[in-house]
């Protein structure tokens, strides 16, 4: 009798379902998976260590190439922890300029989670549905930074300048028509915040759209639903967190529970899931794209009421202006010694935690009095996800490998860092 | 800032002040004198633990009523060796003018105040979501030249993976994990990075050698540069009050 014996399956790290380069050992009885050997770490740019020898604001544009998707959220909590070390807050508009594009982010993320996720398991239209709409989310990080993805727009204190007034046109070229530039153009004419409002309109819309294709679709269910259970428990125990816990059951978002800038004054609820499986965290994400609109939508309200400084006056934390520079030599030794030598930081250590897309990104940030950063350590959602996913895909079939990789929402620039 | 914006700083720190430090207080009851609190500006929690009580602290933490720490939420490896070190002096110029700053700061030398045999830590990031509360704990290995430390894989399952990335980049023996191994550096990787004596360039780097028609490792090329030097300014001006008059990691 032949001996029947475990097939082992390398799986990545050159995978179109792998999300960027996971390197996956799986052990397989049959199609049956056994156990599962998640090798990491070969995107480690070792972010942490590079801050360590450069001054705290040149880290920033570390940060975005973290987690890649939801840039301005890695800023979001690196610029929290030096500004709790230094005790300094930033003025009210530039909080909501932060939150308005930390939900920006969220929808980016969900987007590109949404999107990829479909792909993976065999929806392909829904991909192309929700580029589109990130398109003018990107369009937003551009008017308001200058680029489409690694922003660097937070500053410990504030943001880095105010929302632009008006906002770039489509030119008709040999792959637009000028019927087309002024139909993209209509909705661009006024402001960044005009721009955002007028998503924050019909962008519900296209998640009803997204629904339509996904949410009764029986392929979808059949792969999703029941696929990657997690407990509540379980998932608190392997440090869960963001939808992978509130799919879970578990109604926990630092947004409401440990709101930080201004969440605290904003109107928005917290979606949980029921069964812990791949569909409720698909059910709670989607969700969260329309709270995130929300969000926007009060933002938009008050950032248009209330003008305002988006950087506090504090002289130590910024370059001075243009044209004081120019012409005062005391503020160009300042810009000098700013744009070089940066800035102290009080001995301390802290720990800034952000709801992140994916959960909770937390910088332990430890300073020892010095213009760089004595030990930065980012704690990234994804890592411990991934840590589970031995766990997860136990006893499942091969193909639902590719599932749960999806829900979990992996990027890996984070969790390699 | 008007009233009605909330204290981003506030929020964070001030507002659970008292919470923080009710916190504080329970644990040092419970716990007695096997953990020791640390002074902080920020308003946080954290403990230090002696090695020897880090499971034992861990599954109180963990079990306890008013703690329940369900969540262990990061394990941050931590090398003490530079700590207070500069590269260029800024309190007083000598004769010749201040120093170029470019002199690298040397491992072991006199410049770092953190005493060897606190070189390695391990800090544990706990959260409680039933009772929204965080607290930090600190265990400092007790041999510097092998590090080692209690495993807190059996209290936290998620402390599988921080552990072997503390292992991995700081060289941390954790005693009773399952699976140490390296995670985040290369097959076959020498060293362990992430020391304050590991150089910021490495020690060696790959290329394809056409002869051997494979890809093969060779020291380093390039030269370890200062681009800007590490300074330290006694400039608390803006600092906040310290919350807690002790000494603060």
């Amino acid at each position: 009798m032949a001996e029947i014996r475990n097939f082992t399956l390398n799986f990545g790290p050159q995978h179109p379902a792998a999300h960027g380069v996971l390197r996956l050992v799986l052990e397989l009885d049959g199609e049956v998976i056994q156990k599962a050997d998640p090798h990491v770490g070969l995107l480690h740019r070792a972010t942490e260590k590079l801050a360590e020898s450069k001054v705290f604001n040149q880290s920033i544009g570390y940060m975005d190439r973290l987690d890649y998707v939801s840039m301005m959220c890695n800023e979001h909590a690196y610029v929290l922890a030096i500004e709790n070390l230094l005790g300094i807050t930033p003025p009210p508009r530039a909080q909501y300029i932060r939150v308005m594009f930390d939900e920006i982010t969220r929808i980016l993320n969900h987007l590109m989670w949404l999107g990829a996720h479909g792909l993976d398991i065999g929806a392909m239209t829904v991909f192309l549905y929700c580029f589109r709409e990130r398109e003018d989310l990107m369009d937003c990080y551009e008017a308001v930074s200058g680029t489409r993805m690694h922003a660097t727009y937070y500053r410990p204190g504030g943001v880095y300048r105010d929302l632009p007034s008006s906002m770039p046109q489509y030119q008709p070229s040999q792959w637009r028509s000028q019927k087309e530039a002024s139909r993209l153009n209509e909705a661009r004419s006024g402001n960044l915040l005009d721009f955002i409002e007028d998503f924050a309109n019909r962008f519900p819309a296209c998640v009803d759209d997204y629904e339509t294709l996904l949410t009764d679709n029986r392929i979808w269910k059949q792969r999703t639903v029941d696929i990657g259970v997690v407990s509540a428990e379980r998932a608190l125990q392997l440090g869960f967190t963001g939808p992978m816990l509130r799919g879970s059951g578990v109604a926990w978002d630092l947004r409401k529970k440990q709101p930080y800038e201004v969440y605290e004054r904003m109107d928005f609820d917290i979606p949980v899931g029921t069964n812990g499986d791949c569909y409720d965290r698909y059910l709670v994400r989607v969700a969260e794209m329309r709270q995130s609109t929300r969000i926007i939508k009060q933002c938009v309200e008050w950032l248009r009421h209330n003008p305002g400084p988006v950087m506090i006056e504090e002289r130590k934390m910024r370059p001075p202006r243009r044209e004081q520079m120019k012409g005062d030599m005391e503020s160009l030794i300042h810009h000098f010694k700013f744009m070089t030598e940066g800035y102290c930081v009080p001995k301390g250590e802290t720990y800034a935690a952000v709801e992140a897309p994916k959960g909770e990104l937390g910088v332990y940030l430890i300073s020892d009095g010095a213009n760089k950063p004595y030990r930065l350590k980012v704690r990234a959602p994804g890592f411990a996800h991934l840590a589970a996913l031995d766990e997860m895909v136990r006893g499942h079939m091969l193909a639902d490998v590719v599932a749960i990789i999806g829900t979990q929402d992996i990027v890996f620039g984070e969790i390699d860092r | 800032m008007s009233e009605a914006v909330p204290d981003t700083a506030a929020v964070q720190s001030a507002a659970p002040v008292s919470r923080a430090d009710g916190l504080a207080s329970a644990v040092e009851a419970q716990l007695g004198a096997r953990v020791n609190r640390v002074g902080s500006t920020t308003g946080e929690v954290t403990f230090e633990v002696k090695p020897a009580d880090l499971l034992e602290v861990a599954r109180t933490l963990r079990d306890a009523q008013g703690f329940k720490f369900e969540t262990c939420i990061d394990v941050c490896g931590v090398d003490y060796l530079a700590h207070g070190a500069d590269e260029w002096k800024t309190q007083s110029a000598t004769a010749s003018g201040f120093s170029r700053g470019v002199a690298r700061f040397v491992a072991g030398g006199a410049a770092a105040d953190a005493a060897p045999a606190r070189r390695f830590a391990a800090v544990y990031h706990l959260l409680s979501v039933s009772l929204n509360q965080r607290l930090r704990l600190r265990a400092f290995c007790e041999d510097a030249e092998q590090p080692v430390l209690d495993s807190v894989t059996p209290v936290w399952a998620s402390a599988n993976w921080f552990e072997r990335e503390a292992f991995d980049l700081f060289g941390i023996l954790f005693k009773g994990h399952p699976d140490l191994r390296r995670i985040l550096t290369d097959y076959g990787f020498i060293g362990h990075p992430f020391r304050k004596d590991f150089p910021l360039i490495g020690n060696v780097e790959v290329r394809y050698d056409p002869e051997k028609g494979r890809v093969i490792y060779q020291p380093v090329s390039i030269d370890a540069r200062t681009l800007v030097p590490r300074v330290i300014r006694q400039d608390n001006r803006y600092a906040p009050e310290m919350k807690d008059p002790r000494q603060n990691g």
